[in-house]
């Protein structure tokens, strides 16, 4: 019971790390109908940037407070993402408006290769690590009512409390600020929303930014976690299971399609994976948004489809 | 002025039902075909043939493939590789295991057990559409991946996954130089284009295009989306598959699973749409595209950076190829969302009318 417990808030916890790199997905998709294959570049050149930068900071001026230096490389990387959001936008986006589904899905393939590529080139290609002082001892919880209770990892605690908060953060500014709600009209209808006088020009530079800093965010963590690297990437392609199962539009879908997905994998691996070789995380999370989306095709909380003739 | 239909009368259905209707398109076809069997063997090196031709040759047929239910059946699938992993290891183990197995019939079946596969996984698409079909076939491309690296039964126990094959024969010649293979792929993938061509002007091909186009509109004038969309992945799936098993045991020769990555399947979709969507000619400009242009980048980026005098690693050359790469494929999508075939198409048009356009 209590290794069950432990596994099941293991996945939680890792669940909550795949709804952050699945809210850029959604992000995006809602606002300007692209699905977004570079997520997982952008978190992989903002971890990169970040890790940079905040190795070069106390090169350059001297000071070698980590604080200092790891909050400066948090907004330089910040404003670098900026820029990549509105060249995005300007070189990309705007030639590509009323394309195919297909054809925006390729650009971004695209987008992923440039990126992958630029930010090897700029920031170099080894493995570098983010040390944002997060703890890595493992503590134990619940020791009174299971014997020797159930181990957590800090860091993965506090991983998800960034996230959570980053998320509750995110729902406020949409909620609340009068940006959020020209966002919200653009997910909406975007002629709607255009012929009120919301700029799309700009929302979707305002959205690429978001999702840009979501990306900052997870590359944070999953940096620190992994340590910075090319196969950071691969991180986009298990977040995908948690966009459709949780639905492309639906930002509480992100959430709680990842800690589904993040629960189904880790009980999966440990209770499953030795019958059949071991190694089944990753299908077995995308078989089991698969059997999600045959019952709701549209995912958890997506719009529903309705086709019209 | 010299590619004109007019005085070009058709007495007989048979006459008006040609693929190529028009009788310059057919010379100009019978010189391609000329050039492709007998001149370029004579002409091109051994390792145009290895590097460049034979994949060209071979991913073309996977685009055809692809094309088919990407382009004219409108499913956006991302498991292409796992498709040609299934059609390359199913061909496998019929050729090792089956005592005496002929090289051919060991690629049709391994193309049916693409068939098998495809289906199985094309079975969500009945209820699943668009984006999230397209994420959902990753799952085959992951299953795959796994299943090939960890049930040793599959890869014939074989203790590091790697598996190789040769001593390839087709009717007592064997297939070991490089122009041997260049005709062996050659022929299969004249025939299998033929064969596509005329699926998809035939009844079913309308079905999948009634399917791509509106499928709710397709199910009420009475077309089957079941059938149309299970047969556009079943079709589609076999020549890819196909193609997986020519590129493991004429290209490769000694694989392992990597080599069908979910880039690979990235590529191939890259090369329908950069070669245009729902066209046969597309899937073969895609593919020229795809596989020359990293081999381009590759030869011409060191001597490139030399003329300026930056001397740069290797590492760096790769990147830059990456960047350049990604950039030209969007640099394509905007200047011709359409795809090659559509500035073919509109050649041929602007020809037809030269030198008087009206």
């Amino acid at each position: 019971m209590a290794f069950f417990l432990e596994t099941l808030l293991g996945g939680l916890m890792a669940g909550m790390l795949y709804s952050l790199v699945a809210l850029g997905f959604v992000l995006i998709f809602k606002a300007s109908g692209v699905f977004n294959f570079a997520q997982g570049a952008m978190v992989l050149f903002a971890a990169l940037a970040m890790a940079r930068f905040a190795e070069w900071i106390p090169r350059w001026t001297g000071i070698e407070n980590p604080i200092v230096a790891n909050v400066a490389a948090f907004i330089i990387a910040g404003g670098i993402m900026f820029v990549v959001a509105w060249l995005i936008e300007r070189l990309v986006l705007r030639h590509l408006v009323n394309q195919e589904a297909a054809t925006l899905l390729m650009a971004t393939l695209g987008i992923t290769y440039f990126m992958e590529g630029l930010g090897q080139t700029l920031f170099g290609s080894d493995i570098y690590k983010i040390d944002v002082g997060m703890p890595k001892d493992p503590i134990f919880v619940l020791e009174s009512m299971f014997e020797g209770g159930i181990l957590v990892n800090k860091e993965d605690v506090i991983a998800a409390a960034i996230a959570a908060a980053l998320v509750a953060a995110l729902s406020l500014f949409f909620q609340k600020t009068t940006t959020g709600r020209a966002l919200r009209a653009v997910a909406d209808d975007h002629q709607a929303a255009q012929s009120i006088g919301i700029p799309l020009n700009r929302i979707w530079v305002i959205v690429w930014c978001v999702a840009g800093v979501v990306a900052l965010v997870s590359g944070m963590i999953w940096g620190s976690k992994l340590g910075v690297q090319f196969s950071l990437t691969t991180v986009a392609l298990r977040a995908l299971p948690v966009v459709i199962l949780g639905g492309l539009t639906s930002v509480p879908g992100a959430i709680i399609g990842g800690l589904i997905i993040g629960v189904g994998e880790k009980l999966s691996e440990v209770f499953l994976g030795p019958y059949v070789g071991g190694g089944i995380e990753i299908w077995f999370a995308y078989v089991l948004a698969l059997l999600f989306l045959l019952v709701r095709p549209q995912g958890l909380f997506g719009e529903k489809i309705i086709d019209r003739v | 002025m010299f590619y004109r239909e007019n005085g070009q009368f058709k007495t007989s259905y048979v006459a008006d039902q040609q693929i190529f209707p028009i009788v310059q398109d057919r010379l100009v076809i019978l010189l391609l075909l000329a050039v492709a069997f007998v001149a370029t063997p004579l002409l091109a090196s051994d390792y145009t043939f290895r590097a460049i031709l034979i994949p060209f040759l071979i991913m073309s047929l996977a685009a055809l493939g692809v094309n088919v239910l990407v382009g004219y059946c409108g499913q956006i699938s991302l498991g292409s590789g796992a498709f040609m992993a299934v059609g390359a290891y199913g061909a496998y183990n019929f050729f090792v295991r089956v005592p005496d197995m002929p090289l051919i019939p060991a690629l049709i079946l391994g193309g049916l057990c693409a068939t098998f596969f495809g289906i199985l996984f094309g079975l969500p698409s009945l209820r699943v559409k668009g984006l999230y079909l397209a994420v959902a076939t990753l799952a085959a491309q992951f299953f795959s991946d796994w299943m090939f690296l960890r049930i040793k039964w599959l890869t014939n126990d074989s203790p590091s996954g790697s598996i190789s094959v040769s001593e390839l024969q087709v009717f007592g010649l064997s297939i070991d130089s490089a122009q041997s293979k260049y005709w062996f792929c050659l022929g299969i993938l004249v025939v299998m284009a033929l064969l596509t061509k005329n699926l998809v002007r035939g009844a079913i091909g309308r079905e999948w295009m009634a399917i791509r186009d509106m499928d709710v509109a397709a199910a009420v004038i009475g077309i089957r989306p079941m059938y149309a969309k299970l047969s556009a992945f079943a079709v589609s799936s076999f020549i890819i598959g196909v193609a997986g098993a020519l590129w493991a045991f004429v290209h490769l020769g000694a694989w392992e699973p990597a080599a069908f990555s979910v880039d690979i399947s990235f590529r191939l979709l890259f090369m329908v749409i950069i070669g245009g969507l729902g066209s046969i000619m597309g899937a073969f400009f895609g593919a020229a595209f795809i596989v020359v242009l990293p081999i381009l980048l590759n030869q011409f980026l060191p001597a490139l950076f030399g003329l300026f005098g930056v001397e740069i690693s290797t590492a760096d050359v790769s990147h830059a190829e990456l960047m350049i790469f990604g950039g030209l494929i969007v640099w394509f999508l905007i200047v011709e969302p359409h795809g090659l075939a559509k500035l073919w198409s509109t050649a041929k048009q602007k020809l037809r009318v030269w030198p008087f356009p009206y």
